[in-house]
């Protein structure tokens, strides 16, 4: 008999007891925008695959697991070595199971007019700007999980760049998750305001430690306004039993740029929806991506990228890999409104299957108002060439290796769309390392 | 009967931008003229505002064909009158193939002339006698129109039109730009060709290497929206040896 | 003047001239009472003398229908059908017990013929093409039914086919489309009336092309026809469909089901030229085209083939689709879809996967002008055992004027590793170069735009046999008028 999965309510209840303990405490605004945000998450329920966003990803993981809030002593528990990926960024900031750790984290020496805090710390320090965007850069939408976050949000950063200020380097956000005694879950919110003409490099990093479940419902609101430009990088490398639901809402001003590129290597289920609005004349935006799945991994990318005024453009390139019994899917849509005339969009999304048991579910759409537009996508799914595994075979690389580069190179098609040197090559790390043992024969035969 | 092609003070914008400013030119029926001139002069303007191209707006002045008017006049109008520009860039367009192109374009052009159509086995030989004498392969034809020719390909079958179309006034936007020697010489061969007493022919270029082969009566200099000097065709080999430099300077101004 | 001003002008000028086949033949017909009920299905079930499993197999689609929803997931928006308000029976009056030759016919149904093109005495007929004319509701004459007996192929309506080989029918009747399939299809299960009926015996190629052409011309009629085409072993045989309806203020539904069987070795080649009545320029009036056409590539190396040119209907609601059952079983879906004014479209395919080496190509132009919406909708699906299956999919679409939509909405699952999919779509605006280029070559800004759009639809026209190719082409650029200045 299929197990029932929990109501909206059922998993609300078991939130109801830590509602008092919630960052901005007392902040009239957003104890009523958390009610707004519970009410919407009521309304809607979890989403079920009669929803064509949820076509082809089932919320298994809560048919079987009960999930607590994640508690101050989760925050606290050791962690060794601190994940970080980048060698060089202008600034380090940590969370353990939602936690924010001071100690651990290193936001000294940032330049004026850039400011990164973690949520709970500026909604105590009582920021005015937070109130002006937070929940409005997204508006309402028909996202239960966004709205479930709305109502629970207990960890995260705001981000603010001001007007005309550029930080060259990256600013590295790192969540760790796991090793706590029964599954926990937390709610991450994100704000990053880019002002006029300001530029920034936003990477955020979710690990997991251990093999335990936990889920992480992660919401992120960003403001890219007139000629300012945004690099925001994800990487997922959540734990085997993890849940990490990340959903973005994007907005971009005149001749502002907004790149990204989300790398998912792990985790039971993870799923990006991301929202872009090309809100104003010459707004323009990448949105790439790649995921590499092995077991029963499950990987979800949902993008819509809306045109909505004339001569703005966008860019998408995802490229999977999926091994053992792991599935991917690509939803990805463009709309083009009435009135963005000269506008452009083109969108790629390619998926290797390398074994048996996976599956691909791709729907790349277009959705056009008008005539004077340039648009196209493509989308493929197959295995590797086996002309070009071939080849390398008769050049005498063994097979493990050969496939190994192949789908190195498949999968760098994509990872070099991301423009930031040092970011792009530690996504290229991770790529290598998920791959076989032989991947790191196949570093040394590449001489790196 | 004045000259084939009058222009008469002729103003004209792009956009925002005026780019011919009072341009006088008198092509006589019978001539062929060259205008030459640096970058960014107004030249392809030129070619574009005689054929009728949408957003190439004339805000004084007028050209004459024939003594008519051009400016009311729609671009399928003008080509059945008699007006031909061979395109700078020939634009390809998929799934028409090029027999199927000409033979609407002849047949359009001779009914608004009041003729008969052609049917396709007059038309055909009609064809091959003018690929036969360009040197075009049978294949081209039958392939879309400009879809994936070369560049020299592309001028080729602009000069194989104007052959089947046998126009009044030939305007030739650049055709030698991109073009080997060889391709040259054809094309020159096929506009030298259609050289009679009624017909003239208007070479924009850049380069005085095209007018060795088609040798023009005369040739004017456009430069900053107008035509800053004429000449005989020794003006031609004169600007090969001293460049634009000249004309560019005014600019200064 | 602007283009675009000047298009909604002559856009104007032509939709109410345009559709040649709107005129409305002066007929006596016999109809059921008007409305929908168990006992109109018993009507419709006891005029053609059915047996007792068929009467019954439409009752059971009648009570099943009754239970499901209008389906919702398509982006055609119209009002909700009022069921009760249209006959779902009409037939010409017979006089007597109905034609037995041609010279029987009512000599208006041959003239509505004539005029649509359509010649239906035997002796003026297009050679190697034989006709299957329905009327409203009932087939008026079937073409060189003797000629193909000859050769043992089965060519009548499909009322004749129940009477005459039930257990062709009985085997093969909604083993394609199911009774309980979808709204429409479930609709047309407890109501169809006529329709063709094709049987192609193992290893027979059929010596000529096949056709049936289908004519509205009762009021507040719909038309519910259900074709059923079987190609045994090895056989071949290619069927043409085409429609007209008049001009008529009201909309009219046709829910048509198209079954395709091909056995091993077969081929079934499909076209139709869909030229429903697709209301004024103001979006009154027009056929709703709500129709289930699907093959099933039962055997080994058995290959099926849509080719679809949709130029009429106010709205269009079909995607005739393959099931690739059978080990190295082709599909293969051709389509132009031309929405002008206010038509409506959403088209497209499924191909179902299932045999070992199975490939499927899908080839679809779709063209949108004034405020035509269009959407292509289509499924690639891979299962785990379909092995060594390929898909490859190009959808195009050109869009002409500011105020017209297309969208493009295609599903890829795959299940097998050893599988290639590929998909590729481009939108974008009929190109204003190419229609100066040709314009200076004196060609007009109709026949331009003409010239554009067939070029853009020369993949799927060249599949059209040679008769149906022609004329499809002057439908596009009739179709087309007046859409750019």
């Amino acid at each position: 008999m299929a197990r029932q999965a929990i109501s909206a309510d059922q998993l609300l209840q078991g939130f109801d007891a830590g509602k008092g303990a919630l960052p901005g405490r007392g902040l009239p605004w957003l104890a009523n925008l958390r009610a707004q945000g519970r009410e919407r998450f009521r309304t809607l329920g979890l989403p079920t695959a009669k929803l064509e966003a949820w076509r082809y990803t089932r919320l298994r993981p809560f048919e079987d697991t009960q999930f607590r809030p994640a508690t101050e002593a989760d925050g606290r528990i050791n962690v060794d070595v601190i994940p970080a990926l980048l060698k060089g960024a202008a600034a380090r900031i940590v969370f353990i199971n939602g936690l924010y750790r001071q100690e651990l984290s290193n936001v000294a020496g940032l330049p004026a007019g850039v400011s990164i805090e973690p949520l709970a710390k500026a909604l105590a320090a009582g920021s005015g700007w937070i109130a002006d965007h937070l929940g409005r850069v997204a508006g309402e939408t028909p996202q239960a999980f966004f709205a479930l976050n709305t109502a629970l949000m207990d960890s995260g950063v705001v981000v603010k760049i001001a007007r005309g200020t550029s930080l060259d380097l990256p600013i590295e956000i790192v969540h760790v998750s796991g090793l706590t005694d029964r599954p926990i879950m937390y709610s991450p919110r994100n704000l990053i305001l880019v002002e006029e003409g300001a530029s920034a490099t936003v990477l955020v990093h979710h690990v997991g430690l251990g093999a335990g479940a936990y889920f992480v419902n992660g919401a992120t609101e960003v403001d890219v306004r007139d000629g300012g430009s945004l690099r925001h990088y994800t990487v997922e490398a959540e734990s085997i039993d993890a849940i990490n639901l990340a959903t973005a809402h994007v907005r971009v001003g005149r001749d502002a740029h907004y790149e990204a590129f989300g790398l998912a290597v792990g985790g039971r289920l993870s799923r990006s929806e991301v929202s872009i609005r090309l809100a104003a004349p010459g707004a323009s935006c990448k949105l790439n991506g790649a995921y590499l799945m092995r077991g029963a991994e499950h990987c979800d990318n949902t993008t819509v990228i809306e045109h909505l005024a004339p001569h703005t453009s966008s860019r998408e390139v995802f490229k999977g890999v999926l091994d053992d019994e792991s599935r991917a899917v690509f939803q990805g849509r463009i709309v083009v409104h009435k009135g963005a005339q000269k506008s452009d969009g083109h969108q790629l999304s390619k998926a290797l299957l390398l074994s048996a048991g996976a599956e691909i579910d791709q729907k790349p759409e277009l959705e056009i108002y008008t005539d004077d537009v340039k648009c196209s996508h493509g989308a493929a799914a197959g295995q590797l060439d086996a002309a070009q595994l071939f080849y390398l075979r008769s050049r005498g690389i063994p097979e493990a290796l050969a496939r190994n580069l192949l789908v190195q190179a498949f999968l760098a098609e994509a990872v070099e769309e991301v423009s930031d040197i040092g970011v792009r090559e530690a996504m290229m790390d991770k790529v290598v390392h998920w791959l076989p043992a032989q991947c790191y024969l196949q570093e040394q035969w590449r001489g790196r | 009967m004045g000259p084939m092609l009058d222009i008469k003070n002729l103003h004209v914008t792009v956009g925002e931008k005026e780019i011919l400013k009072g341009l006088d030119l008198a092509l006589p029926a019978g001539e062929v003229h060259a205008i030459m001139g640096p970058n960014g002069s107004g030249k392809s303007t030129l070619s574009y505002v005689i054929a009728g191209r949408e957003g190439y707006e004339i805000t004084k002045g007028q050209i004459l064909f024939r003594g008519e008017d051009l400016a009311p006049m729609q671009p399928e109008e003008r080509a059945a009158k008699g007006v031909f520009l061979a395109f700078q860039y020939p634009v390809e367009i998929p799934g028409v193939t090029n027999t199927t192109f000409l033979k609407e374009a002849l047949n359009a052009i001779r009914r608004s002339r009041g003729e008969s159509e052609l049917d396709a086995m007059q038309f055909v030989k009609l064809l091959r006698r003018q690929t036969k004498e360009l040197g075009i392969p049978d294949d081209m034809l039958k392939r879309s129109v400009n879809a994936g020719f070369s560049g020299g390909e592309k001028k080729r079958n602009e000069i194989l039109q104007m052959a089947v179309l046998q126009p009044l006034l030939a305007v030739l936007d650049e055709t030698d730009s991109g073009l080997d020697i060889d391709a040259l010489k054809i094309v020159a061969a096929g506009v030298n060709r259609l050289r009679s007493p009624e017909r003239s022919t208007l070479v924009i270029t850049h380069y005085q290497r095209l007018l060795s082969y088609i040798e023009p009566d005369r040739v004017h200099v456009l430069a900053h929206g107008r035509i800053q000097r004429s000449g005989g065709k020794e003006l031609a080999a004169e600007l090969e040896r001293t460049g634009y430099a000249e004309f560019k300077a005014v600019a200064a101004e | 003047m602007a283009a675009t001003a000047q298009t909604a002008l002559q856009v104007r000028e032509l939709a109410e001239d345009r559709y040649k086949y709107g005129f409305v033949t002066d007929i006596e017909s016999e109809r059921a009472p008007k409305g929908l009920s168990e006992d109109i299905v018993r009507f419709i079930s006891a005029k053609k003398e059915e047996p007792q499993w068929l009467l019954e197999w439409r009752l059971k689609a009648f009570r099943h229908w009754l239970t499901m929803p209008e389906p919702q997931w398509s982006s055609v928006r119209f009002p909700a059908l009022d069921y009760q308000d249209a006959y779902y029976y009409s037939a010409p009056k017979a006089k007597g017990d109905g034609p037995k030759s041609l010279d029987e016919i009512d000599p208006e149904l041959l003239k509505t013929y004539e005029k649509l093109g359509i010649p239906i005495r035997e002796q003026e007929a297009l050679a190697g093409i034989a006709v299957d004319a329905v009327f409203d509701s009932v087939s008026v004459a079937t073409t060189f039914k003797a000629k193909l007996h000859e050769v043992g192929v089965i060519f009548c309506p499909i009322s004749e086919a129940v009477r005459n080989h039930p257990a062709l029918v009985q085997k093969y009747l909604g083993s394609v489309v199911p009774y309980a399939d979808n709204k429409h299809a479930t609709l047309n299960s407890a109501v169809f009336t006529d329709g063709s009926f094709v049987y192609v015996p193992p290893g027979v190629r059929c010596p000529m092309e096949l056709s049936t052409y289908f004519r509205i011309n009762a009021e507040n009629t719909g038309q519910f026809e259900r074709t059923l085409i079987i190609a045994d072993k090895g056989s071949y045989v290619s069927y043409l469909e085409g429609c007209t309806a008049p001009k008529r203020d009201v909309n009219q539904l046709h829910a048509a089901v198209v079954e395709l069987v091909a056995l091993d070795d077969a081929e079934i080649k499909y076209s139709t030229v869909q030229n429903w009545y697709p209301g004024d320029a103001e979006g009154r009036g027009g056929i709703y085209n709500f129709v289930t056409k699907r093959g099933a590539c039962r055997g080994v190396n058995s290959k099926i083939s849509w080719t679809q040119v949709e130029t009429g209907s106010a709205i269009t609601w079909k995607y005739p689709s393959c099931i690739l059952q059978g080990d190295n079983s082709v599909g293969e879906f051709y389509s132009i879809a031309i929405t002008n004014n206010h038509q409506q479209a959403d088209t497209g395919t499924k191909m179902i996967h299932i045999g070992r080496n199975t490939r499927s190509r899908i080839i679809s132009k779709g063209i949108s002008a004034g405020h035509g919406m269009q959407t292509y909708r289509g499924l690639v699906r891979v299962t785990a055992k379909a092995e060594g299956a390929r898909n490859h999919t190009q959808c195009d679409s050109l869009l002409i004027g500011s105020k017209c939509a297309a969208h493009t909405v295609p599903y890829i699952e795959s299940k097998n590793p050893k599988a290639i999919l590929e998909h590729e779509a481009t939108t974008s605006k009929i190109s204003e170069d190419q229609l100066f280029y040709l314009r200076q070559r004196g060609i007009s800004v109709e026949n331009a735009v003409a010239l554009v759009v067939n070029g853009f639809c020369r993949e799927v026209l060249q599949q059209l046999p040679m008769e149906f190719a022609v004329e499809a082409q002057k439908l596009v650029a009739i179709s087309l008028e007046g859409s750019v200045g």
